[in-house]
């Protein structure tokens, strides 16, 4: 480092005292690929360290609640979607169980199932989708590689069920729109069985890896009160040692039946809250093993409500009945009113809490749907666990947040 | 056939327990469809929500959401929503206070570090202000932006769009023009329900034989 300038040996990173040393203040994102989207992130480095960290948000702001005010509550379903759109059916989840509540409207138990089926391969999907991309983030490419293949496998059922890959609208109020196609069942038991020998892979490859350990381990920690205060949810709040999970603590369709671990970190680094996830997918691979289970015991029975004001008659019902084409207009028109009053419905979401404040005002349309975005308190806390971080650490701290913007910025 | 909706630990006595920690700063509370609501005074939000946190039988210790509404007909028209969780009582609370276009709520943000980018959220889009949030910027909307969209008296298509423009070289900020009107239906039918049909003042018994 040392040179010979007029026969003095100067050290270029001596600075004498009255030299003014500034931070550098960088521009990260909004178009970068390891913002996981349109984040921008405002730093201050003191060389490569992080001083102060300003995630600026709302660039993928869409006024998604303003919409589903205009909209009647049917309509406004298809938006929920497009919120957190790498688990689009658990977004829908929370939306129509507000509606649900405030209907008093029961669903019948294959619905019942056929949900939870899809909330966990939801959960299956976002957690290859961020397990994969964490990896990524931090210079191993194999994994997302990998398991994205099985991705894919996903959203064909997912097409299959639905007729569309990510945004379903396959959750209705009252129950789903269809039931499941023959032979889905048995296909998604193929896969399911196949898919664990995979999970092992990416975790020999990355989960063992000495140098993902290096970028993760003891990178962005945030203590279980630390996670508590910042409204931690989810994978994030488990990473940090706290058994909370809303499938568990306030079981909702048949989770209460069903036989599951909760996996949880101890240190609340980076790492474990990559390995949270790895471990949720394997526990969710046991749900969907029980809801196939239990699916062949009720084949034929009704996947939605026979409340014929909430939920559509079937087609053929209606060539036949008069009365069931009139709810059907009726239904696809106007919509079902509901009754007035405000509901807070959260669901665990793979990202964690997500919840929908719903305020009816009586009408066929919400007079308020607020939601409650998972990401963005997971997204607030990045300066706090960035702070005195190095700028390469920014990217793996982001990946384990687990940030979607359809969602953060709504 | 049990029911698809979260079971919660339930608000046995906790609406009698909050009224007792809380005193003269509950307006009113009341359960609906399983969920508490406190209302409170507005001045009274950082305390109410302190001595949540704090009390040890109630412990609502994350703060999960807030929310806003809009009742313009109102004479304090905006709601503030905190959605409240205690995880050791696996219980949900709701405080609510509401206020207008210029009196300014309380801050909770030393009590918990999330509420921070929530309240900005609450002013971004509805212009409620909160005293002693130390950020209390724009979060959601455009740099620049005008107004407070969330609000009902603002369109939903807004009042400008955004193109880029050849001659300028950049993206230009334009008065909204729509090919069509906004078009609003209303689909709600008079027959089934207690509407009032449009006209039909004879209904109310105002008009002479009802």
């Amino acid at each position: 480092m040392t040179q010979v300038v007029e026969g003095r040996i100067v050290d270029p990173t001596m600075v004498s005292a009255d030299t003014k040393i500034q931070n550098y203040m960088i521009n990260f994102g909004p178009q970068h690929p390891a913002a996981h989207g349109v984040l921008r992130l405002v730093m201050e480095l003191d060389g490569e360290l992080i001083e102060r960290c300003d995630p600026h948000i709302g660039l993928l702001h869409r006024g998604t609640e303003k919409l589903c005010e205009y909209k009647t509550y049917l309509q406004a379903l298809p938006y929920m979607d497009r919120l957190d759109y790498c688990s689009p059916m658990s977004m829908e989840h929370s939306y129509v169980l507000a509606i649900e509540k405030l209907l008093g409207v029961e669903v019948p138990r294959r619905a019942q199932i056929i949900r939870t089926l899809w909330a966990e391969l939801m959960r299956i999907s976002n957690h290859i989708m961020n397990v994969g991309a964490h990896v990524m983030d931090v210079g191993g490419l194999t994994p997302i590689l990998w398991l994205f293949a099985e991705r894919e496998e996903i959203y064909r059922f997912s097409e299959r069920v639905s007729g569309a890959r990510m945004h379903a609208a396959y959750f209705r109020p009252g129950g789903v729109h269809q039931d499941m196609p023959a032979g889905l069942a048995d296909d998604i038991r193929a896969w399911a069985a196949k898919f664990p020998k995979l999970l092992d892979e990416v975790q020999a490859l990355a989960g063992d890896n000495r140098i993902f350990k290096q970028r993760n381990v003891d990178i962005g920690v945030i203590t279980a009160k630390e996670a508590i205060a910042w409204g931690f949810t989810g994978p994030c709040l488990r990473g940090s040692g706290i058994a909370w999970d809303l499938r568990k603590s306030q079981p909702y369709e048949i989770y209460g039946e069903l036989e599951f671990e909760v996996p949880i970190g101890r240190n609340g680094d980076c790492y474990d809250r990559w390995m949270v996830r790895l471990e949720e997918m394997r526990q969710s691979l046991k749900l969907v093993e029980q809801c196939l289970n239990r699916l062949a015991h009720c084949e034929g029975e009704p996947i939605a409500t026979l409340d014929r004001k909430v939920a559509p008659p079937s087609r053929g019902e209606m060539k036949r009945s008069m009365e069931a084409l009139i709810h059907h207009f009726k239904l696809y028109t106007e919509g079902f009113k509901v009754p007035p009053g405000e509901v807070y419905v959260a669901t665990e979401s793979p990202k964690g809490e997500f919840g929908i404040y719903l305020v009816a005002d009586g009408t066929n349309k919400p007079y308020r749907c607020h939601v409650r975005a998972t990401g963005m308190s997971h997204l607030q806390a990045m300066d706090f666990l960035c702070k005195g971080h190095m700028l390469a650490d920014a990217p793996a701290v982001l990946g384990s947040l687990d940030i979607v913007f359809g969602e953060v910025d709504r | 056939m049990t029911s698809q909706l979260p079971v919660t630990g339930g608000n046995k006595g906790v609406a009698e327990r909050a009224l007792g920690v809380l005193g003269e700063h509950v307006i009113d509370a009341a359960e609906a469809v399983g969920e508490l609501t406190l209302l409170v005074q507005r001045d009274s939000a950082a305390v109410v929500l302190q001595i949540l946190r704090d009390t040890p039988d109630l412990a609502f210790d994350q703060l999960l959401d807030i929310a806003g509404v809009d009742w313009p007909e109102r004479t304090e028209r905006f709601e503030v929503n905190y959605h409240l969780l205690s995880m050791r009582h696996n219980r949900r609370i709701r405080v609510k206070l509401t206020t207008d276009e210029e009196t300014p709520v309380p801050s909770v943000t030393p009590l918990y570090p999330n509420a921070g980018w929530l309240e900005r959220e609450v002013w971004d889009c509805y212009g409620v202000l909160f005293e002693g949030n130390p950020d209390l910027r724009r979060i959601l909307t455009d740099y620049g932006f005008e107004g407070h969209p969330f609000r009902k008296d603002f369109p939903l298509t807004g009042h400008v769009e955004l193109r880029y423009s050849e001659d300028a070289g950049r993206v230009v900020y334009e008065p909204v023009k729509l090919a069509q009107d906004f078009r609003r239906f209303d689909f709600l039918s008079p027959w089934e329900g207690n509407w009032k049909l449009p006209g039909d003042e004879k209904a109310d018994g105002e008009g002479g034989a009802a």
